[in-house]
């Protein structure tokens, strides 16, 4: 896939698809979520246009090699922290991927299929393989006042992956789906332990 | 000629470069062989990227995972090994010039002051000492992400559930941690010994060595049975539902007190980093894997 995707490209995706990226990818963690937002309703303008493209959970670790930025090490980081914020990121600033681990909520989820998003989940711990997947740092915003891992890195991604879509803009959650399968089978496995003697 | 105090703290940093940045063939292996078995398009791929990223930090001397955790150091103190209470001292400015040269992410903090940016802090580098026989101080480094550090999990557990109990709490903490600490797992169980000791005695199971059952032959039974049904659950690599959730298991078991049954339960990551070296009261070095 290639960004900006447009939304009908993204519909069609469904949960469980395999999917490499190329194009622009922006990390933001919590700081960068918050900041964007309370931005957006003080009516400012963010330095980066999140539009079609992807935003990245992860705080990646960066070296300045001359004038260039090299990416050391990009893996995601547990998305469930930013359920609080991506909704309302969504509906403002209409990406049309979130990467990160771990998957995300009912909230997310419904944004995804209202604004036509997915989350597409990455290996988590595969920094370096995610490091591999950028080509290019296109830019770095907020860095001064957020620091390294909370700032936004614009990346310029090719065949970053592959990653799993998790939440499709059908309504589908693979990740929560997974985890009533495993509570339903816990149930069962413990009814059937057995004492020891 | 360096001073043994050089040689341990010398030693000490080339044991966490080699824990962070290379996997023991072990659990490569293991890993290897589940992707072999694993039917699921997505779980192979998650384990095809595992196995990528593995290789990628052998090639490049990197960190497999950017979080080294907070440094923790087992150790195994010989009767005749020379130096003993400047080991804390030793091992902290090992810690100190791993994170520089290595490097490793500072993960330090302090409760009042922030990031300490050099992985030393109050208590930190955890030490562990056991005092053994002989000449030698064995050293293991294991520098352990947070994400697998935050799901262990424990419990006092009423003593009449017994074994039952246990591999209730077990599989519950299991299903808890889901996808939250990067599957496939490695478990460590400790039981008994008291509300602190049965974590202690979870962490000394979780480094025994691969695929190597408990020498009393009713614990390794148990051993054989919680994995298989950890691996039942379903939570599958990355929490996706495909492939395993767990390689291995191991259980340490204590003495208890008659009214109390603890159990405590640490997990690895797919990214299970440690390396053992071992220093001769001469200052003979000598690693344990390649
Ligand atoms: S749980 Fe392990 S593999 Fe996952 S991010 Fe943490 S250290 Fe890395």
């Amino acid at each position: 896939m290639k960004t900006p995707v447009p939304e009908p490209e993204i519909r069609k995706l469904n949960s469980g698809d395999l999917v490499y990226l190329n194009g622009t990818i922006i990390t933001a963690r919590d700081e960068a979520h918050k900041k964007a937002l309370e931005m957006k309703k003080k009516g400012e303008d963010l330095p980066v246009d999140f539009k079609g493209v992807a935003v990245f959970h992860a705080g990646p670790i960066m070296r300045k090699e001359g004038e260039e930025w090299v990416t050391i090490a990009a893996g995601p980081t547990t998305s469930a922290r930013m359920e609080m914020f991506e909704d309302e990121f969504i509906r403002l600033f209409r990406p049309a991927i979130i990467i990160g681990k771990g998957g995300m909520g009912d909230r997310t989820t419904k944004a995804c299929k209202e604004y036509g998003c997915v989350y597409l989940a990455f290996t988590g711990g595969a920094a370096l393989l995610g490091a591999k997947g950028v080509k290019k740092v296109k830019g770095v915003y907020w860095l001064e006042e957020l620091g390294m891992p909370e700032c936004l890195w614009v990346y310029e991604a090719e065949n970053f992956g592959p990653m799993t879509v998790t939440i499709d803009a059908h309504g589908n959650n693979m990740t929560k789906q997974v985890m009533e399968r495993v509570s339903k089978n816990k149930e069962e496995l413990i009814k059937k332990l057995e004492e020891v003697d | 000629m360096k001073n043994l105090e050089n040689i341990v703290e010398d030693t000490a940093v080339e044991l966490l470069k080699r824990a962070a940045n290379i996997l023991q063939n072990d659990y490569v292996a293991a890993l290897s062989e589940a992707r072999q078995k694993t039917r699921g398009e997505i779980g192979r791929s998650e384990l095809s990227n595992i196995l990528k990223n593995i290789e990628l930090a052998k090639e490049t001397s990197q960190p497999i995972c950017q979080d080294t955790g907070v440094v923790a150091f087992m150790l195994k103190l010989g009767d005749n090994f020379p130096i003993r209470s400047k080991l804390r001292k030793i091992l902290e400015n090992a810690t100190r010039k791993a994170t520089n040269e290595i490097p490793l992410r500072p993960n330090a903090v302090d409760l009042f002051r922030g990031n300490t940016k050099d992985n030393v802090g109050r208590h930190v580098p955890l030490i562990y000492i056991e005092l053994v026989e002989g000449d030698d101080l064995e050293i293991t480094a294991l520098p352990k992400g947070g994400g697998s550090s935050n799901v262990a999990a424990h419990s006092m557990v009423t003593p009449g559930l017994g074994w039952k109990g246990i591999k209730q709490f077990v599989l519950e903490s299991t299903a808890r941690a889901g996808s939250l600490g990067c599957p496939p797992y490695f478990l460590g169980v400790g039981v008994g010994g008291g509300e602190d000791y049965c974590m202690f005695l979870a962490k000394k199971a979780l480094l025994k060595p691969f695929g190597v059952r408990n020498e009393d032959p009713k614990v390794a039974k148990i051993e054989e049975e919680l994995l298989e049904k950890i691996n039942s659950l379903g939570i599958g690599v990355m929490g996706l539902g495909e492939g395993p959730t767990a390689l291995d298991l191991h259980i340490e078991i204590a003495a208890r007190h008659p009214a109390s049954l603890p159990v405590g339960v640490v997990f690895s990551c797919w990214a299970f980093r440690h390396a053992k070296g071992r220093v001769s009261k001469e200052g003979k070095v000598v690693f344990e894997y390649a």
